[in-house]
């Protein structure tokens, strides 16, 4: 499990990286909270480009961002995710909440 | 239909045996020669189930998750993953898209999931003794070695 966050202007991305599951998704969320709160972007990306497994979990991580994101007005993009990934937020219908793009 | 090889596993519910569950799971499921989407369904189904003994059966409790699988000569994987937990008071319910009993970050989807990634999903449970998942899959073969 890693995440990496890059600030640029009013732009915060969050790279996420190996397994995202009930266990590491606490520490993801976490990280992503702490730079959303400290530079109040107007857009979040969170990029699933290294993320190579994620169950429903991945799914409550993404639907809890969207619900904070809303409060202040900034979207949400979903980047890069790869193919069972991006069936998983299909099948949850999360493009109603974020663009979303596939790898 | 004959059962050609089984395992199964007493695992603790803490949350980090959820990706060594998955990876038993996989690694067992391998035998049966599925193409790499069916194994991520695979996975992503155990670990819906493991993850709910986890949060919901025994919650703030301790306890145990039993897993047993078997491959049969008709190149079906059966799962079955039970707990002593809690019990579920109401399946339908609890397998309704979106519905969670914990709320904030879970999504309500488990079921969902596991009905969506499997080809059959069975659930039984009693309130306060326990609840079982079985779960089945047929697996199609990427290389025919009979042509």
């Amino acid at each position: 499990m890693s995440v990496k966050i890059n600030v640029t202007g009013e732009v915060v991305t969050a790279y996420l990286g190996g397994e995202l599951d009930h266990h590491t998704a606490k520490e993801m969320r976490e990280a992503i909270d702490n730079a959303v709160e400290l530079n109040m972007p107007t857009l979040l990306i969170l990029d699933f480009k290294d993320v190579n497994f994620m169950d429903s979990s991945g799914i409550g991580l993404v639907m809890g961002r969207y619900r904070n994101l809303v409060k202040t007005g900034a979207e949400l993009h979903i980047t890069q995710a790869p193919p069972q990934i991006y069936k998983m937020l299909k099948l949850a219908g999360i493009e109603r909440l974020a663009k979303l793009e596939g790898r | 239909m004959t059962v050609k090889n089984k395992f199964t596993m007493t695992l603790d519910a803490k949350s980090a045996n959820e990706s060594f569950a998955r990876a038993c799971i996989s690694a067992f499921a391998a035998q049966l020669d599925p193409t790499l989407e069916e194994i991520s369904d695979i996975k992503t189904a155990v670990s819906e189930a493991v993850t709910n003994c986890i949060v919901h059966a025994y919650g703030e409790t301790f306890g145990k998750i039993y897993i047993s699988a078997e491959l049969t000569d008709t190149n079906i994987i059966k799962i079955k993953i039970r707990d002593k937990g809690c019990g579920i008071e109401n399946i339908e319910k609890a397998m309704e898209p979106l519905y969670t009993t914990v709320g904030g970050e879970r999504a309500g989807l488990g079921f969902a999931v596991m009905q969506s990634f499997m080809d059959n999903v069975k659930v039984s449970s009693r309130v306060g003794k326990g609840t079982t998942i079985t779960m089945s899959k047929k697996i199609s073969r990427r290389f025919n070695i009979n042509g």
